[in-house]
């Protein structure tokens, strides 16, 4: 399994996270996000945006509301957001292809969705080849 | 030609040293010497810098008074253009902003902080720090009379943490770094004593890259790292050296490679050697806001804030901006000029309807951007200093919060401090935008207590910033892949009809001010190239 790290200098370096070298807590701050459930991972990861409520927020710019939301009857519409990104927002592709299917499968049950067609892990494997790399870059 | 150089610049700017060497030697002469200097330099930003003979009455109106805009209404109003800028927010700077006791801070989602800060102290919750080579935004910091104090980034008496490593007890930056490079250079010592080596080194190598290694791992005569004068003048004494009879030295015992190759700690060691983190760093005095601050005291009388721009169009003669009072509301209104620089982040401008080509609204729409949280703790004495001689630096642990990063100003003051408690980046900022301000100020408390024991008892009051929670930015800043870049970076910069854009994110340098002030210098230059000779 390897890390990318993007670091200032817009090098990106390649960690080789062998076993016993790497500690399992250097691992887990430089790579994905250590959440199983799909309200979990909304609450610790999607809500920074989407807010609590799923409703978005609206400054200068505005972050969409996921609550319902008409987009999410694809099913495979938010997967591939969540693993490409979409215009500002970042991918999250250093989610799992299980916390995709927990994420997306939660946001489409939730918030005033009850969309029908749960997403598989298979259908997320399917997609992971399109996945946009997360860029870590540590900010100046 | 160098002895003149090395003598003269003493006392004279680069400017005199031309002319003198004009006057003295001829213009060929002058040339010549200015070509040399500017090879010599660290930056593409050259402090000749300014544009001059704006055709009469031609306009140039600017959207986003931080550094990008207001360098381009500077320069541009220097060169004889008409300038105004509109600005979202209620002060300039942009993301060069300072939050300091009395401000208050309202993010996405609703939460006003209250910053609760002593006078004096404040929190960067962007840009902190300017390096050395950052010519361009150093040039405007003396230009605008912003004093500036060192940053130190190492601290060699600060501290890595890993709660896997050393029973989660923090190791001096300094310790890891000898240890580290000293049994590497003890092991290379033994494989060219041993001639494994032999097809890499010639045998006159060989004996220079022996001294070589002793000397840069403070290795003992027989070329091994060990408990000694030479390890511990690197990784510190048990027992330290002083005068009279309590000033006999107690070596101490290095840390065997194996354990801290386990521990991850050599992991930050290198984090310090990027030219950004080399020294010499350099801070505002009183906050990176101040350069903001006096930039729009400079130019308030071409700025209006508190103004939102929900419409960008350009036809045959000029450019509209149409915007909305976020104070005062009321019918939306336009601004115009011939032509138009545009600094508005790409996670805004991407949003706002704009008439340019395709191939640049799709680079707008290419870049995503970073995440990043920032947490200011006031604590109630400077325990750092006092208990640990700690002055400024960073620390680095593998806990969330990153990095805490002690105030590289008012040294041994008896008051308060704050300490940046908190610096995020990629998944962990992502979680630390997801909490609300007073659970990201638990989270950094709570984990600077693993490292600084004193927090449970000195932490007072603390700010949390998270960038895509900022209203006017959503996010950091644009972090561009390699492949969007290949594909739309070219696009980005350039003129599309009467339309430039400027900003960190129109830049090779994302994320520092440098790429917002250099891309500034960049599209005015262009732009006013063609203005004037079409």
């Amino acid at each position: 399994m390897k890390h990318p790290i993007r670091v200032a200098t817009g090098v990106v370096c390649t960690v080789a996270a062998v076993a016993g070298i790497v500690t399992a807590a250097n691992a887990q701050r430089r790579g994905g996000y250590n959440f199983a459930s799909g309200k979990d991972i909304y609450e610790h990861v999607c809500q920074g945006c989407h807010m609590a409520d799923a409703k978005g927020a609206q400054g200068a710019g505005a972050y969409p509301g996921l609550a319902s939301n008409r987009k999410l009857q694809t099913p495979l519409y938010p997967v591939l957001i969540v693993l490409r990104g979409q215009k500002a927002m970042p991918s999250f592709s250093a989610l799992s292809d299980e916390q995709v299917v927990e994420v997306v499968n939660y946001i489409r049950t939730n918030f005033g969705n009850s969309y029908p067609n749960a997403v598989t892990l298979d259908q997320v494997k399917g997609l992971r080849a399109r996945a946009v790399q997360q860029q870590a870059q540590r900010p100046g | 030609m160098s002895v003149i150089a090395d003598d003269a610049t003493q006392s004279m700017s680069r400017r005199e040293l031309m002319t003198l060497v004009g006057k003295v030697a001829g213009t060929a002469a002058m040339y010549q010497m200015m070509s040399s200097l500017a090879l010599a330099a660290n930056s593409t930003f050259d402090k000749r810098f300014s544009l001059s003979g704006a055709p009469k009455g031609a306009s140039v109106l600017i959207l986003g008074a931080g550094l990008a805009g207001m360098v381009a209404a500077y320069e541009l109003q220097k060169a004889g253009y008409k300038v105004q800028i509109l600005e979202y927010n209620n002060r300039t700077g942009g993301r060069n902003w300072s939050l300091y006791g009395g401000d208050t801070y309202t993010e996405l989602g609703g939460i006003t902080q209250h910053v609760q800060f002593d006078k004096g102290l404040y929190l960067n919750p962007g840009p902190w720090r300017l390096p050395y080579n950052h010519q361009g935004i150093l040039h405007y910091c003396q230009m605008l009379g912003v004093k500036l104090e060192s940053f130190n980034q190492a601290n060699y008496a600060a501290y890595i943490h890993s709660q896997n490593a050393f029973g989660g007890k923090p190791q001096r930056y300094r310790t890891v770094k000898a240890d580290f490079e000293g049994a590497v250079a003890e092991l290379l010592s033994k494989s060219l004593q041993q001639s494994q080596l032999d097809q890499a080194v010639t045998k006159e190598d060989r004996e220079i890259l022996l001294q070589a290694l002793r000397n840069w791992g403070a290795l003992d005569q027989n070329y091994r790292y060990v408990k000694g004068r030479a390890s511990s003048s690197r990784r510190g004494f048990d027992h330290w050296p002083g005068g009279g009879l309590d000033g006999e030295p107690t070596y101490s015992e290095p840390v065997a490679l194996s354990d801290i190759l386990k521990s991850g700690l050599w992991g930050e060691i290198a984090a310090n050697d990027g030219i950004p983190e080399q020294p010499t760093l350099f801070q505002p005095v009183g906050g990176m806001g101040v350069i903001g601050r006096k930039f729009g005291e400079l130019l308030k009388n071409v700025i209006r804030l508190n103004s939102k721009v929900v419409e960008i169009k350009q036809d045959e003669t000029g450019v509209t901006a149409t915007y909305v009072d976020t104070v005062k509301g009321g019918p939306p209104q336009t601004a115009r000029g011939d032509w138009c620089v545009c600094t508005i982040p790409a996670s805004i401008l991407s949003q706002i309807p704009m008439n340019v080509s395709p191939a640049m609204q799709q680079a707008i729409y290419a870049i995503p951007y970073g995440a990043s949280c920032k947490v200011g703790l006031q604590m109630k004495r400077r325990f750092w200093e006092e208990d640990e001689d700690i002055y400024g630096g960073i620390t680095y642990t593998d806990q969330m919060n990153a990095i805490i990063a002690y105030p590289n100003t008012d040294y041994f003051s008896k008051g308060k401090g704050v300490l940046l408690g908190a610096y995020t980046f990629g998944p962990n900022a992502s979680i630390f935008t997801s909490m609300t301000p007073q659970e990201r100020i638990n989270a950094a408390v709570q984990m600077g207590a693993n490292i600084h024991p004193q927090y449970r008892t000195e932490f007072e009051t603390g700010v949390a910033v998270a960038w895509h929670r900022v209203p006017w930015t959503l996010g950091c800043q644009g972090t561009w892949s390699e492949d969007a870049r290949a594909t739309h970076y070219k696009n980005i910069c350039q003129i599309d009809g009467r339309i430039v854009l400027a900003g960190e994110h129109v830049s090779m340098i994302p994320a520092w001010q440098e790429g917002a002030v250099t891309s500034s210098i960049d599209a005015i230059t262009r732009l006013h190239q063609r203005i004037t000779k079409g």
